[in-house]
């Protein structure tokens, strides 16, 4: 241990240690502490930094006065400027509420097939009844409209509609919904479950899928569909009509599209025939106001298939 | 250059140092936050609050087990954008409650604060077993076997525990509500049950998850998710805009 503390004596390394004599002659005061030969210099603080040292102390003094800051026994102080997170929410909602009520209340006297013919009402329409569809129709319908695929939950952006297409029917449908019970006006309409409720046997109930799959075309047993056909035209024509085009009147979707709401494999359209489906939509007439429908109906219509 | 001169002493005795530093701390953390406790524009009292039945504590504690909070806040900040998604901005009372508080700090997803009623029930059941299936561009995932985990007595017996911790920490349980509380927690997934909102005003009462004879985690958690919000009426609470 001596030997070896002995040689970093004598061979200090010469990068880290110049030699004391090769110091310029006027260097800065030391503080004056020294620990194994090393020295601290005194150097005065950067003038810039001093400065900007100052400067925030300065600020917070003028800050103090113009911001809620010191607490006293019952309340703190409010700041001369009267800055309060609320207030400003409030103000910031009512400025935004109030360039746009020309529009809503634009909106409301405008005959709804009449918006479009606007371009100013109609770019606002859309914009602001996007933005509703995103808070409250997303959920179901997607973000973009494109619904969810055989779930039950229509596409929007195609032109295949259930209950029809037109600005009016759109607006219907938002205002009252579809099968609730909360408005008398809600669009109705019952499939009834041909195989629970014994209307028709398993037999008939695959020639009948078998017909349905030959209305758009789809891979299907020729044999049992031409038995089918008889079923469906007795059964489901009513409604679906006998070519598989469907009727809005009773919301009953077309069958001769590729378009399905449910899926268009076999097993999805037996259960269909089987159990019957039962889409609900709830009504938005008590939670949007009458503008905020109809800019919806605007935004939806524009989507891509509206007639 | 008198004073200065001593703080020298200071700098260079280590024990002195650190005695008077932490004094210093002191001193700003009393002058910080000491007055929140009793200021009136930081105390604000709400109407409507109470502390959380047996099965949204359960609901609550899946919440946390899960993570939720990694990606979900429950805190919506005063400003237009977000009062205008979410709804009304959170008020200090409405986290009274909450050990710990939820507000989170990180949104992968939506925030959650006022998630109470937006959803149905159905639609809760569906996204957590297949969130892709109703929000395509979700990167939540699959929470499906909830539906498998039932939930026992010792589960309810182990909130019950959980509630008297609460009591400690100031909650205003009864001791009607500590006596029912295992009762309550089953009671509130059965409609026709013992109703829970006689202790516990606002609490919903039906079979969340849409299976029958079964108590499962998909219940707690959507039970929790149903009332997260609901407790205050805005309807009739004004805030006071100073505060």
């Amino acid at each position: 241990m001596a030997d070896n503390s002995e040689n970093i004596e004598k061979r200090p390394d010469p990068r880290r240690h110049p030699k004391p004599n090769t110091l310029a002659s006027n260097e800065p005061p030391t503080t004056g502490h020294e620990w194994d030969g090393i020295r601290e210099y005194d150097n005065p603080m950067p003038r810039w930094w001093v400065w900007i040292f100052i400067i925030t102390i300065v600020w917070s003094v003028g800050y103090w006065v113009a911001y809620p800051a010191w607490p006293g026994i019952q309340s703190s102080t409010a700041g001369l400027l009267g800055y309060s997170s609320r207030a400003n929410v409030a103000t910031e909602i009512a400025e935004f509420e109030a360039s746009n009520d020309q529009f809503f209340a634009q909106l409301v006297t405008t005959e709804l097939d009449e918006i479009r013919d606007n371009d100013e009402l109609q770019r606002f329409a859309v914009n602001a009844g996007g933005a509703v569809f995103r808070a409250q129709c997303s959920q179901c319908h997607g973000t973009g409209g494109a619904g969810v695929q055989a779930s039950g939950f229509p596409n929007l952006l195609n032109d295949e509609w259930l209950w029809g297409g037109t600005m009016e029917d759109i607006h219907q449908t938002i205002r009252y919904g579809i099968r609730n019970e909360d408005h008398f006006d809600a669009r109705w309409s019952e499939m009834p479950a041909f195989g629970r409720d014994g209307l028709l046997d398993d037999a008939e109930i695959d020639q009948v899928v078998n017909f349905v799959l030959s209305l758009s075309g789809a891979d299907h047993d020729a044999r049992l569909a031409a038995l089918g056909q008889e079923h469906y035209e007795i059964n489901c024509a009513s409604c679906h009509m006998d070519d598989g085009s469907g009727d809005y009147f009773t919301g009953a979707p077309a069958l001769n599209t590729q378009v399905w709401l449910y899926g268009g494999t076999p097993e999805a359209i037996r259960e269909s025939i089987y159990n019957s489906r039962f889409g609900v939509m709830p009504g938005f007439a008590d939670r949007l106001r009458d503008a905020e429908i109809r800019a919806v109906a605007a935004y939806v219509h524009q989507l891509g298939g509206g007639q | 250059m008198g004073l200065l001169d001593h703080h020298k002493k200071i700098e260079t005795h280590a024990t002195l140092l650190l005695v008077l530093s932490f004094l210093v701390v002191t001193i700003g953390g009393i002058v910080q936050i000491v007055p929140l406790f009793y200021l009136d524009n930081t105390i604000e009292k709400v109407e409507g609050m109470r502390p959380y039945s047996p099965l949204e504590i359960k609901g609550r504690e899946i919440y946390l087990r899960e993570g939720c909070y990694n990606c979900h806040s429950q805190m919506i900040r005063p400003m237009r954008d977000e009062v205008e998604r979410y709804g009304h901005y959170s008020l200090a009372a409405e986290s009274m409650y909450d050990h710990p508080f939820q507000w989170g700090s990180k949104r992968t997803g939506p925030d959650l604060a006022r998630l109470g009623g937006r959803y149905s029930d159905d639609w809760h059941v569906q996204h957590m077993i297949d969130p892709q299936s109703v929000v395509p561009e979700s990167i939540m995932p699959s929470y499906g076997f909830m539906m498998n985990r039932e939930l026992t007595r010792q589960d309810a017996e182990h909130v019950r525990d959980i509630m008297r911790v609460y009591q400690i920490l100031g909650h205003p349980y009864t001791d009607e509500m500590m006596e029912k509380a295992v009762d309550d927690f089953f009671a509130q997934v059965d409609e026709f049950g013992d109703p829970v909102a006689e202790r516990y005003p606002g609490a919903q009462q039906r079979n969340f998850d849409g299976q029958d004879g079964r108590v499962t985690e998909m219940d707690a958690i959507i039970a929790y998710m149903q009332m997260l919000g609901t407790l205050v009426d805005f309807d009739t609470f004004v805030p006071d805009a100073s505060r």
